[in-house]
């Protein structure tokens, strides 16, 4: 996780300090805000990251506060073996209708902004029915 | 000694005591459905990358033949081939498939989806089904991309970028425009989606001991580029949202219709045509790494292959890559010199600046490759065309970073010359050694390497042939997006080289065609892996099975395959001792 928020950290650094460099010597709104954005997207990553690295080696918050140090993910971990990665990774489905379903139904959506309300009949209710099934698919896990 | 991890049927486990051997390919077993339905239903990377890499094939095929079609038609001053008309659309076409739906889906949804996964171990992409979802809304965005060609007044017409106010209902009027502001809406949303999903598999779905700097350069490259995505394209798919609102809800946004002068000036709050250049390039300017830092990854995995040594200068290429992602982002109105409202030292400064970790990746890559026991095969040849290409692009991208020569060859086959040398040498020469170098891995089989040899010589020569006249037309003064031009100012014989380049590069694509084909009656068989390659992908089977892996290798540096391959080379140092040592270590190394 250092590496991650590290990396993204920077990155928010960097647009940060371009983005006042920007304003200051440019004075111009949409460029600026846009660097505004960037930033944001840069710190607010990069803070949830390095939260957790902050926790995996026993600080509750940030800098203050104690918990039971984790120690790092082994992916993480330079000296890591297989077998420090045991137990479930994550439930992946073998195959899923719904996104096709939730394609067709965002295409006849964007089609009906082009040729006509009326195809939006037909993309509304494939899009309910998508969310709707992979919700639902969600919900069971298992073999989904 | 290995450690093995079992797939299960919903899920991967890895067993809490290992196994001393590897297990069978318990992988090929059947996973889902078969036939068309697989397609439409899979949620396996493998093959949700292989979909993408079909549609972007296929479109680069319907765009090039959109290229020579208009190069006919410009290798004589007053051609009657195309009406004016169709001449823009074609361009706008050309522009819009090469850029939207076939270099940037090729590299983050094709190889990418592939590779990612491979590289770092993990049994799938982070979200399968947004993953398969990516993949849909990139299709019906092709599809209605190309719809364009077929409602009345034909497809759009106002180049790939759309400038407001030529993008207005009055100037642009009919559904050919609607057609591609909604089809790039899809694909905004497909490659946000594939950034997310890139993100989340690289942070969170590693192996064990897969830290963030054994990570291969493609993957990093894919990290970098999957940030770019989320910068960029949602100001893109906004921006087209507030067009397409501009075009139909008279809102005004791009318009300086109604503006007042107050104090001789215009309201802060009035619409503006530069509104537009801002949103479009600050999305355009991060697209052209987006297009250009995946394949900068590819060839970093090549050159240390057919090398047979690590990539020199490791973490340089990482610094630099994200030092080009960034910088990348603070340069979008480099585009709007000649607009008159624009900042241009600052723009120039940044803009100059990216040639600086440019270069360490280039010093990097020819580092990689001196004092090595290379072998030219046909991805090695694509990715030393890569360089030649690129390195001619780049340097003349640095002349147009300079204003001064920019109001000089704004707008005209300069600029023309430059995009395509960038574009190509990417996405095309880089993008094919990719191709060729990933395809046994995809499907158990090998390219032919001579067709391969005809493909990438005929392609190199074509390339030469048909741009570098384009630059001398450009400083001639012949402006781009031009369906005709006088017949008295010199520029037809130019236009000719170029257009007979135009068609060496079409039939070196033929080859390609011939390739697969014999590839697919006769197949020759790749083996897991047939480049002695040292990264992670080269470890399980060709093609891999259902979740990728049954077993790993300890993974103790970057190229954890040729450690487990090579154990008797595992005393020479890799990483900051081998990197730091110079000659003596590179010609220690090479061969081993």
């Amino acid at each position: 996780m250092k590496v991650e928020s590290l990396f993204l950290l920077f990155l928010g650094l960097f647009f940060g300090g371009i983005c006042l460099w920007y304003w200051f010597w440019g004075y111009e709104d949409g460029g600026t805000m846009m660097l505004f954005g960037a930033t944001l997207l840069g710190f607010l990553p990069g803070s949830y990251y390095f939260f957790w690295h902050r926790r995996f080696h026993g600080h509750k918050y940030f800098f203050w506060g104690r918990i039971k140090a984790a120690g790092d993910r082994p992916e993480d971990r330079d000296d890591a073996e297989m077998a420090d990665g045991a137990g479930d990774i994550d439930s992946f489905p073998n195959s899923s209708i719904w996104p096709f379903v939730m394609g067709m139904g965002a295409f006849s959506l964007v089609l009906a902004m082009v040729f006509g309300v009326w195809l939006a009949f037909i993309g509304i209710p494939l899009m309910i029915t998508a969310l709707t099934g992979v919700t639902a698919e969600s919900r069971r896990g298992g073999d989904i | 000694m290995t450690d093995v991890i079992e797939p299960t049927q919903t899920g991967l486990q890895v067993p809490e005591v290992p196994t001393g051997e590897p297990h069978g390919h318990a992988g090929h077993e059947d996973h889902g459905p078969s036939g068309i339905l697989k397609w439409l239903t899979s949620t396996d990377h493998k093959v949700i990358g292989l979909s993408y890499m079909i549609t972007a094939i296929a479109v680069f095929y319907i765009s090039g033949i959109m290229a020579l079609v208009m190069r006919l038609q410009l290798a004589s001053p007053h051609s009657s081939l195309l009406s004016f008309s169709q001449y823009n659309a074609l361009f706008t076409m050309h522009g819009s498939l090469m850029l939207y739906l076939f270099a940037g889906p090729f590299a983050f949804g094709g190889l990418a989806n592939y590779i990612v996964p491979l590289q770092i171990g993990a049994p799938d992409m982070a979200f399968p089904r947004l993953n398969a979802l990516s993949y849909w809304l990139y299709l019906t965005g092709s599809i209605t991309m190309m719809l364009g060609f077929f409602v009345a007044g034909g497809a759009a017409q106002f180049g790939w970028v759309a400038y407001a106010p030529l993008s207005s209902a009055t100037s642009s009027p009919g559904a050919g425009p609607d057609t591609w502001i909604m089809a790039l809406v899809l694909t905004g949303f497909s490659a946000i989606f594939t950034g997310v999903n890139l993100c989340g598999t690289i942070f969170y779905l590693r192996a064990p001991g897969m830290t963030m700097f054994r990570m291969p350069i493609f993957t990093w490259n894919m990290l970098v580029t999957g940030i770019l995505i989320l910068i960029a394209f949602p100001v893109l798919t906004a921006a087209l949202v507030m067009l397409f609102c501009d075009r139909h809800f008279d809102t005004h946004i791009y318009t300086a219709v109604g503006c007042h002068l107050v104090n001789g000036l215009p309201m802060r709050s009035c619409g503006s045509p530069l509104l537009w250049q801002n949103l479009f390039w600050f999305f355009g300017h991060p697209e052209v790494y987006i297009l250009a830092l995946p394949f900068f990854g590819i060839v970093t995995e090549i050159f240390p292959v057919f090398s047979r040594k690590p990539v020199f200068g490791y973490k340089g290429m990482v610094f630099a890559t994200m030092s080009i992602a960034a910088l990348s982002t603070g340069v979008w109105a480099h585009h709007m010199f000649t607009t008159g409202a624009v900042l241009l030292p600052f723009f120039s400064l940044l803009s100059l600046l990216i040639a600086v970790p440019t270069g360490i990746e280039f010093f990097n890559w020819i580092g990689t490759m001196w004092h090595g026991q290379l072998r030219f095969t046909t991805p090695m040849l694509f990715s030393v065309g890569f360089l030649f290409a690129f390195l001619m692009g780049g340097v003349t991208g640095i002349m147009l970073a300079s204003p001064p020569i920019d109001f000089a060859t704004h707008d005209t086959y300069f600029v023309v010359a430059h995009f395509h040398q960038v574009l190509i040498g990417t996405a095309v020469f880089a993008g094919f050694a990719g191709l060729y170098y990933w395809y046994p891995k995809m499907f158990g089989r090998m390219l032919h390497e001579g067709l391969g040899k005809w493909h990438f010589w005929l392609l190199f020569i074509g390339f030469w042939v048909t741009f570098m006249p384009q630059y001398v037309l450009g400083l001639l003064g012949m402006p781009r997006r031009v369906a005709s031009y006088p017949s008295n100012l010199g520029w037809q014989s130019y236009n000719i080289v170029s257009t007979v380049g135009a068609f060496i590069i079409g039939v070196s694509f033929a080859f390609l065609l011939v390739n697969f084909v014999v590839s697919w009656r006769k197949p020759i068989p790749a083996g897991d892996n047939p480049w002695d390659g040292q990264t992670l992908e080269w470890f399980t089977t060709s093609p891999p099975p259902h979740h990728n892996y049954t077993h790993l290798p300890p993974i103790r540096s970057e190229r954890p395959t040729w450690d487990y391959n090579h154990p008797d080379a595992l005393n020479v140092p890799h990483g900051k001792a081998a990197h730091t040592n110079g000659k003596t270590n590179g010609k220690v190394r090479a061969g081993v």
